[in-house]
């Protein structure tokens, strides 16, 4: 089972906790009616599933009940860092160097 | 190939078995061949097979990282059964259960298929809805599915709780006589030595780091651990790891890969006569015929390369086994593991010519790809030999997500195995 800091409780909690909600820095389309219908498969099935440093959002479903964001290792499974949402990606090229996978693809 | 039969195991038993010979070889890869395809599971080697069997195209390289079979093909619970709901599944779950029929024949190896029945429980009304629909749509498309009561469930398979006070409560179950199991790694081996003796070079520890494309952007070839193996037509078959190859060759995948667990008990005296499957408690359970409970879970929920997932996620399964077992409760487990499966927004698979001159795909087969190795492997067959799908492939693109024309099994809640 992983620990998983969340970023607004301030403390390592078990992944029980937590409901992990896929890829992060997915914008939804401000006017999601005009977009291509490939514009609209980019958002909405076509996903980096990387080897490697992945973003990606969790929930403190069963704690805060807040969205929040995570980079982790998806060979190790380790985590690098969780942060609030909304704040800014960090560079991959950061956690390059501790990542077990591949290269990081975004 | 020294073909398997009664006689020549009188003659092997008077030598001393001395006699018999590797099954496959393993030589050096070639500089080029017609056709490589990536991944040595079940659903590459079947590839390869067909291809050499059916398309007479014998100049072919299967290239794996690890080991023949030593993917998913290795790590799967083995639950064989068609009754999914929409025609597209039908055509291509039921093409493969009737090769399934005869398959041990067709190979001259006994893969072990063993139809003893799957039975999929209904718990809640929801379930009892979805499984009533399911029947009726399977049997428009002459899939066999029937209904039973939890008293005729518990006829079929005596180990079952359907008392009242049960956790989870039997409502009923689907019963599709015709599903079962075949033995995973039997399967491998059997389509490894069917394609090696018409001409297949299986090459093992080759892992493909990139795919080569020509100045006109069709497939040249693969980058691999072992130098350039060039192929003008490339078949990636590589389950969890296909959004990683088809990056290598520019292709964006709707494809998520996350662990997915199993484990076995220790050998018991035949005691379960059938498959089980709970999809709303994701408790899947049968017994092998080596005398193991063999059971698989649901996936855990992040995504992952790891081949290991959480122990909760099997304790939930465990739990849920000795509710709806209670005989089982006293068994010890003797291995757990992980696989790595490649899970589509709609899931259901993708068999198709990409974007890429020369590149092919079949992915996207999740939890539950086991049952449709040899339907997938005869048609995924046919598209790279004609560069163009089989009918019983042509829906499961991978423009569908662009298009709209999903084959939703997702939505229609028949999930896993
Ligand atoms: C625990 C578990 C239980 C399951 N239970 C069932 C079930 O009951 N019924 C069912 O129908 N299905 C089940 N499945 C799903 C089923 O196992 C798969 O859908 C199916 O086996 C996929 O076969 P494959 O040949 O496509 O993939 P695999 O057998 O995974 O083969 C892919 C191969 O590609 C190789 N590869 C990957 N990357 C590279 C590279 N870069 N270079 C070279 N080679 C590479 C891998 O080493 C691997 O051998 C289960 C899966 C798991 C993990
Ligand atoms: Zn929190």
């Amino acid at each position: 089972m992983l620990l998983i800091h969340c970023p607004y409780c301030e403390e390592e909690r078990p992944e029980l906790e937590f409901r992990h909600a896929g890829e992060a820095h997915v914008a939804r389309p401000v006017e999601i009616t005009a977009e291509s219908d490939e514009a609209f498969e980019g958002y909405f099935f076509i996903r980096a599933n990387p080897r490697g440093i992945a973003y990606e959002r969790w929930r403190h479903i069963h704690g805060c009940g807040r969205f929040f964001n995570a980079v982790r290792d998806t060979v190790s499974d380790r985590f690098f860092a969780t942060y609030k949402a909304g704040r800014k990606k960090p560079d991959a090229a950061k956690f390059a160097g501790a990542a077990t996978g591949g290269k990081d693809k975004r | 190939m020294r073909k398997y039969s009664v006689f020549a195991i009188a003659r092997e038993a008077l030598r001393g078995h001395k006699g018999w010979p590797a099954q496959w070889s393993s030589p050096e890869p070639k500089a080029s061949y017609d056709v490589v395809i990536v991944g040595a599971g079940g659903h590459g080697l079947a590839t390869a097979y067909y291809l050499a069997s059916e398309y007479g195209i014998t100049n072919i390289a299967v290239l794996d990282k690890g080991w023949l079979g030593g993917g998913n093909t290795g790590r799967n619970t083995t639950i064989i059964r068609s009754n999914y709901l929409y025609d597209e599944s039908a055509g291509i779950y039921n093409h493969a259960m009737k090769l399934w029929d005869g398959l041990s024949q067709e190979l001259n190896y006994n893969v072990m298929y063993s139809p003893r029945g799957v039975m999929m429980l209904a718990h809640n009304v929801h379930d009892v809805q979805v499984f009533k629909r399911h029947i009726h749509a399977n049997r428009l498309n002459g899939v066999d599915n029937q209904w039973l009561s939890p008293e005729a469930a518990k006829a079929f398979c005596p180990p079952l709780n359907i008392a009242g006070n049960a956790r989870y409560p039997i409502m009923g179950a689907a019963l599709q006589r015709r599903g079962g199991t075949a033995r995973h790694d039997a399967v491998a081996w059997g389509y490894a030595r069917g394609a090696a003796a018409r001409g297949v070079d299986i090459i093992q520890n080759c892992e493909v780091t990139g795919i080569r494309r020509g100045a006109d952007g069709a497939v040249a070839g693969v980058e691999t651990a072992r130098g350039f193996i060039g192929a003008s037509k490339v078949g990636v078959v590589a389950a969890g790891h296909s959004t990683v190859l088809m990056d290598m060759a520019g292709v964006r995948m709707p494809l998520e890969s996350y662990p997915l667990q199993a484990l076995v008990s220790e050998p018991v005296k035949p005691c379960f006569p059938c498959v089980v499957m709970s999809n709303t408690v994701h408790a899947y359970i049968s017994q092998s015929d080596k005398g193991e409970l063999v059971i698989g879970a649901g996936t855990d929920q992040y995504t992952s390369y790891s081949q290991t997932g959480g122990l909760h996620i099997i304790q939930h399964t465990l739990d849920a086994i000795c509710e709806m077992f209670p005989m089982f409760t006293r068994m010890k487990m003797l291995r757990s593991w992980g696989g790595i499966v490649d899970v589509t927004p709609d899931r259901s698979p993708i068999l198709a010519k990409t974007p890429v001159k020369g590149l092919y795909v079949n992915c996207g087969w999740g939890t539950g790809g086991f049952k449709a190795t040899p339907g997938s492997g005869h048609v995924f067959a046919h598209t790279i030999a004609r560069d163009e799908p089989h009918p019983i492939n042509a829906p499961f693109t991978l423009e569908r997500f662009r298009t709209g024309r999903l084959i939703d099994e997702a939505a229609a809640a028949a999930v896993a195995h």
